[in-house]
């Protein structure tokens, strides 16, 4: 299955490094994998749900080159669904902004994964939240030991693909986001078709190897998919 | 009286099968501080002939430093160095060496070449460098995901990343001098008591030390000096190599991949690492192990993976280590299997007449 993505990356003048950062990239090596991650953070806002969130698996070429509007670069990535450990392979383009802050733009182009359907787990689960009476809440996914209780992986999965709306738009090429943790989540009373949720997530960031809070207000139904209202940072606590 | 003496056989042997050799110790699970202090010392009781517990320094909250020295009794020794929890939250570093302990004892009774490296060779293992760090991150579930030490910092915030305070191109690459960041390599070179510690005792035995590996997590990376973009090991080619092979052991246990290269082509430049710092001191094989995950848990991997996790690291360390004992020590046996087959293929070629 052939993907196609597309990140538009732009950087400001960064330091020059002694290996490849334009032209050819070697695969294994930081500037293709940081692209290849905002290009991840794209899929899982474009496709992810409770029960699917994608991982990269691998990223087999990548080319960067400057442009004029900012830095682009062409990928080759193989992503994978943690859930169901499938693999889905296709190209990227990620183009950074030159100029001032911005998220990069990301084009994907990937046959199996725009096959989507919602699927029966994720109309359960909007059922069981759509109709409950008391509004589900949970602190620490996954908790101090790693343990998430098994009711909770799909609220935690939730979280790493809102998250991703925040990771996306802080990604530069000088960032590799992941989720370390969902803080908190409450679910919030609504009359619209989607379910509403509140949460806390804890972001980190490889590079500078610092934890960032955001708080999140977003929207979810199986058909709409992640849909983000409100995205907060929270200073930095100084202990 | 025969049977009083039957009766005496059978004490002493059910009084020896609870001192000897077997620690009850859960090493899928992640301890606490007092209970992996508590392990230290039973390690120590159940092994006397090969465990020694040495003290070398103190932490800045005054809490103590020490490794387990593993080893048949013996001068002059090699050695090799591994640390764990230099960082507070990468909490499967520390479950790692513990598991590496136990796994070596064991296996240096059922393996033959595993008992010969003990008799070549000491092992000096830390469970857990930054002490205080480690405890911090057990206090409460906000400080999970604390990095450096303790030391108060003089921004009114806590704590340097002791992975950026050693003496190897100290404050250049990778740091921020806002004490509050997670890579602030403190107010100088070695400031930290922590890497003090570790600098002043390897730095004594250095000569002897064959291979360095600091264990961290996450990001299934076997990573090589320099941390410095523009600075390249002696041995680098020799490092990759090494790296390469261990990163394929690794695989082989669980199908896990781990990348191999220098930090600031894989991951990011740095300075003031104690890979780099012992790199620098002349030790050969220095690597920095970042353990699972990848990234979907980070820091806080289940303890279900701590198994496995240890298991592939425990293979790919074990690679490393037993190249490093056979260059030291088999080097005429090494190159005697070699001289044969090219002596013999020098011959073929002089007899037919070709030049090689």
């Amino acid at each position: 299955m052939q993907c196609y993505l597309m990140i538009i990356v732009e950087t400001e003048g960064s330091e020059e490094e002694v290996m490849e950062t334009t032209g050819e990239l070697n695969p294994n090596h930081y500037p293709a994998q940081r692209a290849a991650n905002a290009a991840r953070h794209y899929v899982n806002t474009r496709y992810g749900s409770p029960y699917k969130v994608f991982m990269l698996h691998k990223v087999h070429s990548g080319n960067a080159e400057d442009v004029a509007n900012g830095r682009k670069y062409q990928l080759e990535i193989s992503f994978q669904e943690m859930l169901s450990n499938n693999t889905y392979k296709g190209s990227a383009e990620v183009l950074y902004p030159r100029e001032g802050p911005g998220s990069p733009e990301v084009k994907v182009s990937c046959a199996e994964l725009e096959a989507y359907h919602k699927t029966q787990e994720e109309e359960a689960l909007y059922q069981k939240l759509k109709t409950s009476v008391s509004m589900l809440s949970a602190q620490e996914l996954p908790d101090s030991h790693g343990r998430i209780e098994p009711d909770m992986e799909p609220l935690w999965s939730l979280g790493i693909v809102a998250s991703s709306f925040i990771m996306l738009k802080e990604s530069t090429e000088d960032t590799l986001y992941n989720m370390a943790q969902v803080g908190s989540v409450t679910q919030v009373f609504t009359e619209t078709v989607e379910l509403k949720f509140d949460y806390l997530v804890l972001l980190h960031d490889m590079v500078s190897q610092e934890i960032i809070r955001w708080k999140l207000q977003f929207g979810w139904s199986p058909l709409g998919g992640v849909k983000v209202q409100q995205m907060e940072k929270i200073p930095h606590r100084h202990t | 009286m025969f049977l009083s003496l039957t009766l005496t056989l059978l004490v002493l042997c059910s009084g020896t099968a609870t001192s000897a050799n077997r620690v009850d110790y859960d090493y899928f699970k992640y301890h606490r501080m007092e209970e992996i202090t508590k392990w230290k010392s039973d390690m120590v009781a159940a092994h006397k002939d090969l465990v020694k517990l040495v003290e070398y320094g103190k932490t800045y909250e005054n809490r103590t430093i020490d490794l387990l020295k593993i080893g048949f009794k013996g001068q002059n020794k090699k050695i090799i160095w591994m640390d764990c929890g230099i960082h507070a939250r990468e909490w499967i570093a520390p479950a790692f060496c513990q598991y590496f302990v136990k796994t070596l004892l064991e296996s240096s009774k059922t393996d033959p070449k595993v008992e010969l490296m003990l008799r070549n060779m000491d092992f000096y293992v830390t469970p857990v460098l930054n002490v205080d760090g480690y405890m911090f991150t057990w206090t409460n579930e906000t400080n999970r995901l604390w990095r450096k030490n303790r030391t108060p910092g003089s921004c009114g915030c806590f704590g340097t990343d002791l992975n950026r305070n050693f003496y190897s191109n100290w404050g250049t690459k990778g740091v921020s001098f806002n004490c509050c960041s997670n890579t602030y390599p403190g107010q100088g070179p070695v400031s930290e008591p922590e890497a003090q510690a570790l600098t002043q005792f390897v730095g004594n035995i250095s000569d002897n030390v064959l291979a360095f590996l600091t264990i961290h997590s996450y990001g299934q990376l076997l990573l090589i000096p320099y941390g410095h973009p523009e600075v390249i090991a002696p041995n680098h080619d020799q490092l990759m190599e090494v790296g390469l092979a261990a990163a394929e052991a690794i695989e082989k246990v669980h199908g896990m991949k781990y990348k191999v290269g220098t930090s600031p082509t894989i991951l990011y430049p740095n300075s003031g690492s104690s890979r780099d710092w012992a790199r620098l001191q002349g030790i050969p094989y220095t690597f920095t192990f970042e353990l699972r995950d990848n990234g979907t848990h980070g820091f806080l991997l289940p303890q279900e993976q701590i198994q496995p996790a240890c298991e592939e690291a425990y293979s790919g360390a074990m690679t490393i280590i037993r190249h490093a004992h056979q260059e030291a020590f088999s080097r005429a046996p090494e190159t005697a299997a070699l001289w044969g087959p090219l002596l013999l293929m020098a011959m073929a070629q002089w007899s037919l007449g070709c030049s090689l």
